[in-house]
């Protein structure tokens, strides 16, 4: 189990999702549990629940996971995803209002420095204009 | 559907008539779904409420063997992992909360707070209220139909005309900002589709 946060990217298209991996495990290597989804449940451009819940597995770390999203349905399902989460992981999830690449960039640049869940969401939002 | 000392009894026959028939409403006017989706969102109502409704068909049997409660919430645990996009987690969230609140033989002031109850929570997911031209602009009014005796079908499709010329505030519509301004809200229409479907079933068995 990771003593860092986790990140899971979550985009309507799947290369998207896997290209903004690419570059955050470029930035910070393997110090920070990382997994990514896009696309629907029939392979077209969408996000899926299912998805979702299997990424923020992979990604689980007891410090907790930031979720950074695309569009608007991305959310939508993210927070669904959180909300059939086991009661032990509420709570322990959050979905970042930030742009997708650079805030999960940045997430995981602050999370490999050790950053509490709180830490990792202001950093990635610092980027949202207010 | 018989009406007994006012409890509405909802038989294994007529909650498979009431899931096949919304199913089928929906997948047969998905085209037209996607259509006015690609006029202000990003085009895949249709699809994917096609999609929702073919997983919920392919249950059929299963769902309408279940109590009425339980039959909603897997209609809407199914709508969630199979639907996509925003509209999953929202029509889910919707079938969901009525399974939760209603009991399985219901009267007509139990159907109207579980339909309170679902409209909380589809504004809740979606971060959304009355007015924003979404499909809450076709649920209250035929909530508001139901409560005060009127037809429910028609106040759900002239509720989906009247968000032709509303702003969208929420949802990908909103990106257009006024050029929003002349369609028709897809999930105001399928929610009219949905509600139109469930009220012509409960008109015959009544």
């Amino acid at each position: 189990m990771s003593r860092n946060v986790g990140i899971v990217i979550v985009s309507h298209s799947t290369d998207v999702a896997r290209g903004t991996a690419d570059m955050v495990r470029q930035m910070v290597g393997s110090e920070v549990p990382l997994a990514f989804c896009g696309g629907d449940p029939g392979g077209g451009l969408g996000t899926n629940v299912e998805a979702i819940m299997r990424a923020i597995d992979a990604a689980w770390s007891e410090k907790g996971v930031a979720i950074l999203v695309d569009l608007g349905g991305a959310e939508t399902n993210s927070e669904m995803a959180i909300e059939l989460q086991p009661p032990e992981r509420q709570g322990k999830i959050v979905v970042c209002n930030a742009p997708i690449v650079e805030g999960a960039v940045m997430a995981a640049t602050e999370a490999s420095g050790g950053a509490t869940l709180q830490e990792v969401k202001r950093t990635a939002e610092e980027l949202s204009p207010t | 559907m018989r009406a007994t000392a006012e409890l509405m009894v909802v038989d294994e026959e007529t909650r498979r008539r009431l899931i096949a028939t919304v199913a089928r409403r929906v997948i047969d006017h998905a085209d037209e779904l996607t259509a006015l989706d690609q006029a202000i969102g990003d085009g895949d109502h249709g699809i994917n409420m096609r999609r929702g409704s073919e997983a919920v068909l392919a249950d059929l049997d299963g769902l309408a063997a279940k109590p009425l409660p339980e039959a909603l919430k897997a209609i809407g645990m199914a709508l969630v992992m199979k639907v996509g996009g925003a509209s999953g987690p929202l029509y889910g969230t919707l079938f969901m909360t009525l399974g939760k609140a209603l009991p399985p033989e219901p009267s007509l002031g139990d159907l109207i707070a579980a339909f309170d109850q679902a409209i909380a929570a589809v504004r809740a997911r979606g971060k959304s209220d009355v007015g924003q031209k979404t499909m809450l602009d076709v649920l209250k009014p035929a909530r508001d139909a139901l409560a005060g005796g009127g037809d429910v079908r028609r106040a759900a499709a002239e509720a989906a005309d009247a968000t032709i010329p509303m702003k969208a505030i929420r949802g990908r519509a909103s990106f257009l900002g006024d050029r929003s301004i002349g369609h028709m809200d897809p999930g105001a229409r399928s929610s009219a589709l949905i509600i139109g479907a469930i009220a012509e079933v409960v008109g015959e068995a009544s």
